[in-house]
């Protein structure tokens, strides 16, 4: 027992190595980073962290981030909801390719959507908005979406509907009361993997914003490439985007691989 | 038993609407743009399949689809085992499965564009951990921006890195869901340890394996972020993955129209090889 889990403790160690020495650098000054090689900060700093909290356009980035994100989180597991109801109860006429074309959206290169987008989002006037960000997100998300909660919406007895319906519940009373909170766990992981996919992705949420939706991601770019090489500030930011996914995971941890185990395949 | 009710469709309204707004639209401005020419000004010239055929025939998309498997090919052969191992040796219950869980999706929440830039900072020669371990400590020349193969072998520990903890969670899932029993009727029947895993885990874990396969597939054939951030596709065109490639042709060089087309074969290939997994790993059930 005690050998086996070397494994998971050198594989985690892996992991941490590379968050650790962004952590570290984040609490060094410039000069410590460009002046050599230190294990640990030397002269321990927060001025980094301080230029995040006190410039706009840098925090301004988080929230542009977290409202998209959000948005994109509710939209996709609001429509995505009733539709895994309808492809885990029903069979309707095209039901399976539906499906079948739903997943294929999961595996088109962002890269190749990247202009059209932009073009899409400019001319129905949404472009630089976080409706946009969070639109364009449902591309991927929603299907996601919908094969996850189907998945957990399988497992749930055909027999709980039919109750509730000689009961005398109208659907959307018993769709929203009973149905709802009985995969409460499933609904968890759906928004958990939107939100996921939501915040990580870049190359859409810098496409389809300019000023006002900029997110964090994309001021971190820009500011890397016009203010030179302040690795410092670079880090510190860097550092701040992986808080709120660590929140959100510690919520979910009981549930995050589950989700995918239950989904069809 | 699923009932027969067209009424479906109502429910699944919203997300076809949204799905197709996001999907169509811009893949017929794709289309349109794959068979046509423009010299700016939005003027158009028909110009058939020859954009495709220019792609098909060019050695540099040849180049970059070659580069393109290789990375993919390397990750899949990486990343499965290994999370698999790694499922295999996590404890089962107790106070440590909560803290493995979280630390080990934590790499999967981080923006691809940070985890480029944390990985730059990592390996820089003389001021990132690993760049410097490797130059001062070991005394082994390590430089991804002028070595090929030390960029490969960054881009792919980075990916590595990111993605295998998501292995490592469908696979637990599998294994949990293995009831105790099987286990008990195993060591009455004397199984070695290989048996065990060849005849009850795998069997069980085939689901989410599928799973696993096809989404790093997915995810690892369509990589952009990471590294371009990391590598820019360089040194010279040794990391220029196809995405890479796309959008130099599209945003750089605004060939709209060969990077149009260079987009729907990209596409077409995603789709094949995901279709051919899919019914590989699935062909044992329908029979």
């Amino acid at each position: 027992m005690q050998k086996r889990s070397i494994v998971p403790i050198v594989y985690i160690l892996f992991l941490l190595l590379p968050i650790y020495w962004l952590v570290a650098m984040s609490f060094k000054t410039t000069n410590e980073i460009l002046s050599g090689f230190s294990l640990f900060p030397q002269t321990f700093t927060l001025e980094n962290y301080k230029v995040i909290f006190t410039d706009p356009t840098w925090y301004w980035g988080y929230i542009n981030s977290i409202i998209y994100v959000s948005l994109n989180t509710v939209i996709s597991v609001a429509v995505a909801l009733p539709a895994a109801y309808a492809f885990s109860r029903y069979r309707f006429l095209g039901d399976k390719q539906l499906f079948f074309w739903l997943l294929t959206n999961r595996m088109a290169p962002a890269a190749v959507f990247a202009l059209p987008f932009f073009q899409l989002y400019s001319a129905v006037g949404l472009f630089d908005t976080h409706l946009a960000v969070a639109l364009a997100h449902c591309l991927f998300n929603i299907p996601l979406a919908v094969w996850i909660l189907e998945g957990f919406m399988g497992g749930i007895p055909k027999e709980l509907d039919e109750t509730a319906f000689v009961d005398g519940y109208s659907f959307p009373r018993f769709f929203a009361t009973i149905f709802i909170p009985s995969i409460k766990a499933g609904v968890g992981v759906a928004a958990f993997f939107c939100f996921m996919f939501s915040w990580v992705e870049l190359l859409l949420a810098k496409t389809l914003t300019a000023v006002y939706a900029k997110p964090i991601a994309a001021t971190m770019t820009k500011t890397a490439s016009s203010a030179g090489y302040e690795l410092g500030l670079l880090a510190a930011a860097g550092t701040l985007t992986i808080i709120p996914g660590a929140i959100v995971i510690y919520f979910v941890r009981n549930y995050i691989a589950k989700g995918f185990a239950m989904g069809r395949v | 038993m699923k009932t027969e009710n067209n009424k479906g469709w109502f429910f699944v309204l919203p997300v076809l609407i949204l799905v197709a707004f996001n999907a169509l639209i811009p893949m017929m401005t794709v289309v349109n743009y794959s068979v046509q020419e423009t010299f700016g000004d939005n003027v158009f010239f028909w110009q058939g399949l020859d954009w495709f055929e220019q792609i098909l025939r060019s050695d540099r998309f040849h180049a970059a689809l070659g580069r393109q498997f290789l990375f993919t090919f390397l990750i899949l052969i990486i990343e499965i085992p290994l999370g698999i191992a790694i499922a295999l040796a996590m404890p089962r219950k107790g106070f440590w499965v909560p803290v493995c869980l979280v630390t080990m999706a934590l790499p999967m929440l981080i923006p691809w564009n940070v985890v480029g830039a944390m990985w730059n900072i990592f390996t820089l020669p003389d001021i990132g951990l690993l760049g410097y371990f490797f130059n001062h400590v070991l005394g082994i020349e390590y430089n991804m921006t002028q070595s090929p193969l030390a960029a490969w072998m960054t881009i792919v520990t980075m990916d590595v890195w990111h993605w295998t903890s998501l292995v490592v969670l469908l696979a637990y899932a599998g294994l949990v869901s293995i009831p105790d029993a099987y286990y008990q009727a195993a060591k009455i029947d004397g199984a070695s340890n290989w048996s065990v895993f060849r005849y009850i885990q795998l069997p069980k874990m085939k689901n989410v394996l599928t799973i696993a396969i096809l989404l790093r597939f997915m995810d690892s054939f369509n990589i952009y972020t990471e590294p371009f951030v990391l590598t820019g596709g360089g040194p010279g065109n040794s990391t220029t993955l196809l995405s890479i490639d796309l959008v130099k042709i599209a945003l750089g060089q605004f060939d709209l129209g060969p990077a149009a087309a260079m987009s729907l074969i990209y596409f077409a290939i995603t789709l094949l090889v995901s279709w051919l997994f899919y019914t590989l790993m699935t062909k044992d059930d329908l029979n």
